[in-house]
């Protein structure tokens, strides 16, 4: 297939995976500020949520202070911010337009509707419920694009870019709230927050849509490094860093199958891969889970470089 | 201006053979019903995302054609006539291309003055005596047509560069059979629906003589900004073939590649959208961005094809149009199926006293527009109008041809006052091959949406009908 066609798809899939991830984030957030503060503390969750998504920098360059407003306008609607979720259906249908070939009907109905339908919403939501709706719309129209691109599309290399697509930007939202959040999802002796704690974890598990499948999981109550585990060593729970490497190596072995040659791309994948399958949480906490954290984020950029290089370029 | 023909109930009033059944249909229909299934016929079209750019409008980048939901009904003998007049006009084309860039006999012969030729932007002197595959130059035509009455069809303009609108025929006549699948068995009606193995059958065929047993066709697009796009994406889907830009595409030693994932690919034949002017950097605009650098010197090398050929222009020129019935007899000895409009070439002193005497009834056409910019409609224009394109033709009489104001026939079409007659043209899209010359029944009927008015351009609001070619 065309370079172009599979670098649109593999951002096509990244760009739809965000606009959820940016939603269920606000989403968590709009949670724990709702709590008083007696249960979470006076720590600024809305910075914390520019953070987690990864676009603090430009953030502080628009605005002074990271309040609800400023946050929903600018992970949600704003133009000016590349990443908002209104750029992220632009961008995802720009790029479905340039490889509407490559897409069935289905996905480009469910893309093509859902940018549509976003004309449809304000800039500035006229009520937390109106806000709280569109969250749930943005999730939705995220669940109907992957639904149709998993039941429609044929399993071909155009599929298995778009699958690498999604677990790339899914490892990297994941590991950013580690990365912010890290401190607290240390073990219990080291831990510096105590049970005020106990709703930051929810909000994390809840960002990542985990909440139900920890109780699932450990059957046990909330507990910081279980959290922690959840999210990265677990291989069954879909949004954990082991589970999106293990189908990264997967979809990226079936387009070596096809072509009939591996290459650096297949190899970075694989070696993530393996280390998350030999470590455990200890040794993760011994040599550090913020250290552990941004190698991990490095390599995962390592990933998209190669797969540039070996692709798409 | 006479009274214009209907195609449905003829100039007496009387409904005609082929629009008995629909005519029926009409007479029973209920209007909240017609203007429902126009409706949904939109939201249909709104949901596929075909949509097409008005060039100058900033605000309608994606804007939808509208769609009249009743057929225009050809019977099978019209199209007969109409199909034989296409073959043999594209015959001539071809002929003449050929001649243009090789041994020049239709000027020797006087036939053609030297001077439109050659002094025209649109004429290619680097196609000079290059030989291009198999003769062929114009692969794809969409040949203008309108008819004045029962019996006269004339051709009002050859497309031989890149025509476009074959995507609308497609999908009206899908829209149509899911909307009115009852009248699609009271009709026998021409099915349409195999034009993408039709036009990958023909671009097959044309690959050059030294590629491999399945030679690997593309569609080059300008990208997601031309009005066409839709149009790109839809067909290359059709055909299998890969859609690709400019940048998605190299050459080397002489051989045109595509990138991708797998390394360089080879291509053989490319079914370009793109302009002459902007095909490649290095033989024409140097500023173009769209295009292939050193894609010229893999096309003059006999390497790869283009399709349409380069330097088409000069075939379907306005300046040009008029000398098309002498052009057709001189390379094949036979009278011109298909009449062309009457034309008075402006550049002849005689021609142009007429029209400055009688621009009030005639339509000036500047030779180098298109898309119905630039022209002047002698009978609806004001005064001041009126003047001002006689002073423009007085400077540069050269630039202008001028035709009768034609009564368009008239088909019933969907207004907002229930259902009324508007004129409609055809395009219909003759592609060429090296085996044979195929034909879909049928083509691109333009339909102008308000009653009375004869411009049926879709950028200038015109909208389109599904066109029934009836199989007996």
């Amino acid at each position: 297939m065309l370079s172009r066609t599979a670098e649109n798809m593999y951002w096509l899939a990244r760009y739809v995976e965000r606009a959820e991830y940016l939603a269920r984030i606000l989403e968590a957030t709009h949670r724990i500020t709702a709590l008083p503060l007696a249960y979470v503390g006076d720590t600024n969750e809305w910075e914390s949520t520019v953070e987690s998504a990864g676009c603090a920098p430009e953030f502080f360059a628009t605005y002074s202070e990271a309040n609800e407003e400023n946050v929903t306008d600018f992970l949600a609607f704003s133009a000016a911010n590349p990443s908002s979720i209104r750029n992220c259906f632009e961008i995802a249908r720009t790029n479905a337009r340039a490889v509407r070939t490559a897409l069935t009907s289905e996905m480009w109905d469910s893309i093509n509707s859902a940018w549509l339908e976003l004309k449809r919403f304000g800039n500035t939501p006229n009520s937390r419920e109106e806000f709280a709706r569109f969250l749930r719309w943005v999730q939705e129209s995220s669940l109907r694009f992957d639904g149709s691109a998993y039941r429609t599309m044929l399993r071909n290399d155009a599929y298995w870019f778009s699958r690498i697509g999604v677990y790339a930007e899914r490892a990297d939202n994941t590991a950013r709230i580690l990365d912010v959040k890290y401190h607290l999802l240390l073990p219990a002796d080291e831990h510096v927050g105590g049970p005020l704690d106990y709703y930051q974890w929810a909000g994390i598990l809840r960002s990542v849509s985990a909440l139900t499948s920890y109780h699932w999981v450990y059957r046990e109550s909330l507990k910081p490094w279980l959290v922690a585990d959840l999210l990265i060593l677990n291989e069954q729970m879909p949004r954990s860093l082991a589970s999106c490497y293990e189908n990264l190596v997967r979809n990226l072995d079936r387009i070596a199958g096809q072509y009939g040659r591996q290459g650096p791309a297949q190899r970075q994948a694989r070696v993530v891969r393996t280390r998350l399958q030999n470590l455990r949480m200890e040794a993760i906490f011994q040599t550090g889970l913020h250290e552990f954290i941004e190698t991990f984020i490095a390599d995962n950029d390592k990933l998209g470089e190669a797969i540039t290089q070996q692709y798409l370029a | 201006m006479r009274q214009a023909f209907d195609e449905m109930k003829g100039s007496d009033g009387l409904v005609r053979p082929a629009y008995s059944e629909l005519a029926a249909w009409l007479g029973s229909v209920r209007p909240d019903e017609l203007d429902h299934r126009r409706r949904e016929a939109e939201l249909l079209f709104r949901r596929i995302g075909i949509t097409f750019a008005v060039y100058g409008e900033a605000d309608a980048q994606e804007r939808l054609i509208p769609f009249d939901v009743i057929p225009r009904v050809l019977s099978a003998a019209e199209w007969q006539t109409v199909s034989r007049g296409l073959e043999q006009r594209v015959r001539a084309l071809n002929m003449y291309l050929h001649d243009i860039y090789g041994r020049r006999e239709v000027l020797k012969a006087g036939i053609v003055p030297a001077d439109l030729v050659f002094q025209n932007p649109v004429f290619r002197p680097e196609m000079n005596g290059q030989k291009v595959p198999h003769d062929i130059y114009v692969h794809i035509a969409g040949i203008d047509i309108v008819r004045v009455d029962a019996d006269t069809f004339y051709v009002l303009e050859d497309n031989a560069r890149t025509p476009s609108g074959v995507s609308y025929m497609l999908e009206n006549r899908e829209i149509m059979m899911r909307l009115f699948p009852e009248l699609f068995f009271r009709h026998r009606i021409a099915p349409v629906e195999n034009y993408p193995d039709e036009l990958l059958a023909t671009l097959k065929s044309v690959a050059p003589d030294r590629t491999a047993s399945d030679p690997t066709v593309v569609l080059l697009t300008p990208g997601i900004y031309n009005s066409a796009y839709y149009e790109h994406s839809f067909l290359a889907d059709k055909l299998g073939i890969e859609l690709v830009e400019g940048r998605d595409l190299f050459v080397k030693d002489g051989f045109a590649y595509m990138r991708t994932t797998q390394g360089p690919q080879r291509v053989d034949v490319i079914y370009r959208r793109v302009d002459d002017d902007f095909l490649d950097p290095l033989a024409f605009r140097p500023d173009s961005m769209l295009g292939v650098a050193g894609l010229m010197s893999a096309y003059v090398a006999g390497n790869v094809t283009l399709a349409n050929a380069v330097g088409t222009g000069i075939a379907d020129d306005k300046a040009i149009y008029s000398y098309m019935p002498e052009i057709l007899k001189f390379y094949l000895g036979e009278e011109p199926i298909l009449k062309n409009v009457p034309t008075w070439r402006c550049r002849e002193p005689e021609h142009l006293a007429y029209v400055l005497d009688h621009l009030e009834e005639l339509v000036v056409k500047e030779v180098h527009g298109s898309g119905g910019y630039g022209m002047l409609i002698g009978p609806t224009a004001d005064n001041a109008a009126v003047e001002a394109f006689r002073a423009k033709l007085k400077v540069k009489p050269t630039g202008f041809i001028a035709q009768p104001t034609l009564a368009l026939s008239t088909c019933p079409t969907c207004v907002e006052a229930g259902v009324a007659p508007c004129h409609v043209d055809l395009r219909p899209f003759v592609l060429t091959g090296r085996d044979k010359i195929r034909i879909v029944p049928g083509g691109l009927t333009r339909v102008a949406l308000k009653p009375g008015s004869l411009v049926v351009n879709s950028s200038q609001g015109g909208g389109t009908k599904d066109t029934w070619v009836l199989d007996r």
